[in-house]
This record gives structure tokens, sequence and C-alpha cells, in this order.
């Protein structure tokens, strides 16, 4: 099989990309020149368009890949529940839980008695870093805490150290980056893995093939031993 | 200088104007043909007149105050401000009525995802004529539509709004947990659907079935597997199917998932896609109950296509391009050139 079907899949280049190329070989499609050549971004003989993780929504929903790969943190920041704002969620289907990429939603402060809680009982508002506004002022809001949100595009783990903000919403896989920061993982907000996601139009149109795909990968997960 | 106009409104010029015109022109013929009158209503109505419909996530989303202090909303859609004509201007009139319409309507809009705040509809009210026959005429009315504006590979999804919750009634889900799952169903989202069934504590089976039903979609044959507690439902379908004539049924895909988060949908469902675009050009359904609450109680169908979206849908299989299309641009035979846009001028 030298394409998924004859479905366009949009792949996410950083940290899920390699067990997704795996799946993808898996699937047995020729992943050679996806793993070799990270400057090139579309791969037609295979079917496969690769960006980062954040655009993968964008694309699918707009149709430009009938199906695609990303974290369940992306869908949650750019999705959400449909009492939000009446349409929040990003009109995609959410097919399969993958089981990889699995990684943490937390708030984390510095070590030692937690500057959060200071910030609250004083001044009234927490000031809270991360590059997931949407899940942090949700969860914020539902555990009933004010917060300001501080949006950040990188390093969120700097904002607490110089004092910009008493703690950050983050997704961690091992901690170890929070540790080495001095930073204390406070609350876990969820567990997100990697998921599959389907154009709407194309989950018509193309439900066969879909439906084979989807198929093979249970089976892939089921092999894996998925958690 | 540069004077804006409100992000998701647009100025629609000549060339744009001439080919928009070509379609309405072309589908407000086809609706006359079957006996649906044109009809236009004002843009604002009462907020109290419109709350009557259960409008639910497309409720109107702009308020103005008028000189007597009254609560003006601009209308989210055409199918309750005609059911309000019905009720009023046709209290006595005899059954069946049809009706068409090409209007401007108002939603409001998630911020930079291009999405359109005002955006013009054209569709039919079909007021007094039950299921089957009434979706029938309502399907065939579409497809003859469409046809006649020169799309080619669009097909219809078709579904029954009382499905799933008919499924969660008869396999006896908590009545505390339905909202949920339903909603995890409007959200598309499978993987929570799966995960909130597994922790229902339902029977294994009630659960697969649940996980299993709405995902089902295809040909007729997805409406053979008998599941008692969804015989209505697919019976109903069928009875539809076997009343529309072989150029329209060919176009339907059955898709027992397909729900709606408009709350006056009653029975079938459906949506129109094409494979130059990766929404829905529109879509429809039943709505029995909603002119009810405007004081005449008759059944009713109706459907909206959305013209800026069908005009891509036409210009995307023109050049053989489109979302879906991308994967096979390179083989498509090139296109006969009897479509409605072959004026537009090429840059």
């Amino acid at each position: 099989m030298s394409e998924a079907n004859g479905l366009t899949i949009a792949v996410p280049r950083g940290a899920l990309f390699s067990a997704t190329v795996d799946m993808l070989a898996g699937l047995g499609m020729d992943t050679e020149e996806l793993r070799s050549n990270d400057r090139k971004l579309l791969f037609e003989d295979i079917g496969v368009i690769t960006m980062r993780p954040s655009d993968v929504p964008t694309y699918v929903e707009a149709g430009a890949a009938d199906v695609g790969i990303t974290g369940k943190d992306v869908l949650l920041e750019q999705g959400g529940r449909a009492s939000d704002h009446g349409e929040g969620e990003r009109d995609v289907y959410e097919l399969l839980d993958l089981g990889y990429g699995r990684c943490r939603m937390v708030l984390a402060s510095k070590a030692g008695p937690d500057p959060a809680h200071e910030a609250l009982r004083r001044l009234g508002v927490m000031r809270v870093a991360t590059k997931y506004p949407r899940i942090a002022a949700r969860h914020l809001e539902e555990t009933g805490r004010q917060a300001e949100i501080v949006e950040v595009k990188g390093s969120v783990e700097l904002a607490p150290l110089t004092g910009m903000v008493e703690a950050i919403v983050d997704l961690t896989a091992t901690g170890t980056t929070l540790k080495e920061n001095n930073l204390v993982v406070r609350e876990e907000l969820m567990v997100c893995t990697a998921r599959l996601i389907a154009n709407p139009v194309a989950h018509k149109l193309k439900a066969a093939r879909i439906d084979e795909l989807l198929e093979r990968l249970r089976g892939l997960s089921a092999a894996a031993g998925k958690p | 200088m540069i004077y804006p106009i409100p992000s998701g409104t647009r100025d629609v010029l000549p060339d744009e104007t001439r080919e928009v015109r070509a379609i309405t022109d072309t589908l407000r013929r086809v609706f006359e043909r079957h006996g649906y009158g044109e009809v236009y209503t004002p843009a604002l109505e009462y907020e109290a007149v419109l709350a009557r419909a259960d409008m639910a996530e497309a409720r109107p989303a702009y308020r103005v105050f008028d000189e007597s202090g009254a609560v003006l909303v601009l209308r989210s859609d055409m199918t309750v401000p005609i059911a309000r004509v019905i009720a009023t201007r046709y209290a006595s009139s005899e059954p069946p009525l049809r009706f068409c319409y090409f209007a401007h309507c108002y939603r409001g809009v998630r911020p930079q995802r291009g999405q359109p705040r005002e955006l013009l509809q054209a569709g039919i009210e079909l007021v007094g004529s039950p299921a089957p026959q009434g979706t029938a005429e309502a399907l065939t009315v579409l497809c003859h539509a469409l046809d006649a504006t020169g799309l080619k590979d669009y097909r219809i999804g078709l579904g029954d709004a009382s499905l799933f919750p008919a499924l969660m009634a008869s396999l006896e889900v908590p009545v505390a947990l339905r909202p949920g799952l339903l909603e995890a169903l409007v959200l598309r989202d499978f993987v929570g659907l799966e995960q909130l069934l597994a922790e229902s504590g339902l029977a294994r089976e009630a659960a697969e079935l649940l996980l299993e039903v709405p995902q089902r979609r295809g040909g007729p044959d997805v409406l053979s597997d008998r599941v008692d507690s969804i015989n209505e439902a697919v019976t109903g379908l069928r009875g539809v199917h076997e009343l529309l004539e072989g150029v329209v049924a060919e176009r339907v895909i059955f898709d027992l998932g397909l729900v709606r988060n408009i709350g006056y949908y009653t029975g079938a469902v459906f949506d129109v896609y094409d494979p130059a675009l990766g929404a829905p050009i529109g879509g429809g359904g039943r709505y029995d109950d909603l002119l009810g609450r405007f004081g005449r109680k008759l059944p009713a169908v109706g459907f909206a296509l959305g013209i800026d979206r069908l005009h891509i849908a036409l210009a995307g299989e023109e050049r053989g391009t489109g979302a879906l299309l991308a994967s096979t641009a390179g083989d498509a035979p090139g296109r006969d050139g009897g479509g409605l846009l072959t004026g537009g001028q090429t840059a």
C-alpha cells in the first residue's frame, strides 16, 4: 500500500511525529522520505501533509486533509463544549484515541508554599501563564477561582520564575523540565493522548475508506498493547 | 483611507454578483416550477416571537432596541419567520403550503475562522405534508435544484434526529446520562462518547450499540441490520427512500449518526455534501412541532442552501479542484463546460 486508502492524512511535526510515522509504517506505507526529509511539507505519493500539531484541526476542518492526527490538548484548546459559547467546537470528528503521546495537562507553581494560594487569599486573583488560555480559563472558572490568564508562546516555565505570574498551566510528559525549574505540580487537569480526527464531509463521502483505516488502526493499537 | 466593514460581512461586486444571480435565478425557477412561491419577510423581528421556536445553538445573535424599548433581533434563519407567516397570514388556508425564499440571515461567529456573520440562504418550506411524502418531496426539489445549477458530485446525507434519543430510551439509559451522550455525538466526539459509555455502567451490548449505530453510514444496506429500538426511525427512512425517484435515491447516503444542535428538528434530517467543499453546502429536515408553537399545528419539512458555499463548490467542481478533490486533481478529466459559471472571467 503506497498510501492510506487514497486518503490525505495531516501528520503533526514535533513530539507526536515519530510515533505517528511508526504507526503509518505499521499500516504498510512507505515512510522513508517522510522520515528523512524534514523540510518537505507535502508528500503526494503517500497522501501525507505535515504541519505543526495545532494546525492539524484547521487543515482537516477545511477538508485540505481527510483525516489527521493531533493531541487532545490541541482539540480541547481549539474546541470546547457545546455549552461554551454556542459554537465553540471545531467541526471535525474525533474518531480514535491512538494511545501514544501521553502527557498530563497540569497546573504548577514554584516549590514551597504555593504562591498562587497566597495571591488568591490576599489579592483575590491569581495570575497564570499558559500556551493554553482556553483550557486554563475553563479549569479555573470551573474550580471557582478568579484568574488573570497570560498567554505566552514558549518556555512557560520562565513566567513564574521571573515573578510575572504565580502559576502555569502546561503540558508535561515526564515532569523533568518542571523539576529543573524548581516548579511542582499542584493539580492535574487531564491526560492527553494523540487522536485521529476526520473532516465531516470526508467522513460521509469516504466512509468505507475511513472505517477501514479506523479498523486497521484499532488493530495496530490493540497489538501494541494500548494502555 | 480604508473604511472597514465588520468581519464576516462583505461587499459583493459585479463579477461575483453575476455568478450568484445565475445560481439564484436557476434555483428560483426550479422552486417555482414545483409550486413554491417566493416570500420576503423582515430581517428584524421581535425577539419574543422568534423565541417561541427552540433554536438552541442557532438562536439570533444580534439584538437592538426599538423606539419603544422592545427587543428586536436579526433573524438567524428563515424557517422560524416562515412558520410565523403561516400561522398568522395563512391561519385558515388549506394545506399543504409551499414557500421558497432567498434571504440574508445573521449568525454569531467564532473569531478568526472566516465565518460569515451575514449569509445568503436559499430554501423551501413545505408545510402540511407529513413524512414520508413531504420529506421525499423536499429531497426531490433539493436534487432537482442542485442538478439545475450544474453541481455534479454532491450527495445527500440522510438521518433522523429522533433516532439516537429513541435508541437511548429503549436501552433504558439513565435519564441523567442522556444529555451528555447526545452532546458528545453533536460534538462529533466518538472518543468522548466511548469514554462516557465505558463509565456509564450500562450493559456491554447496550454500550456497544450506542457507539456503533451512530457510526453507521452508507447505502440502503445500513438500514437492513435490524435493531428493534430504532425500528421506527429506520422504517421512516426506508419509507422516504422508497418514494424517491432513481436519480434522487442514488444521491442519498444514510447516516444514522446525523444529529442537529437546532432544537426544532423532529424527524428526518439531511445535509448536502460535495467533495469540492470541506463543510456541508446546506441541509434541512422535519420540524413537525414548530408550527404548533405558533398556533397552527401542521407537520413541516424544509431545507436551506448556503449560496456562497454552493458557489464555491460549483467553482471547485468546474476547476476539478477543491478541498477533498485535491488528491485526485491530477487525473480529473476535463469537465464539460455546461456549468452556470462558464461566463466567469479568468484573470
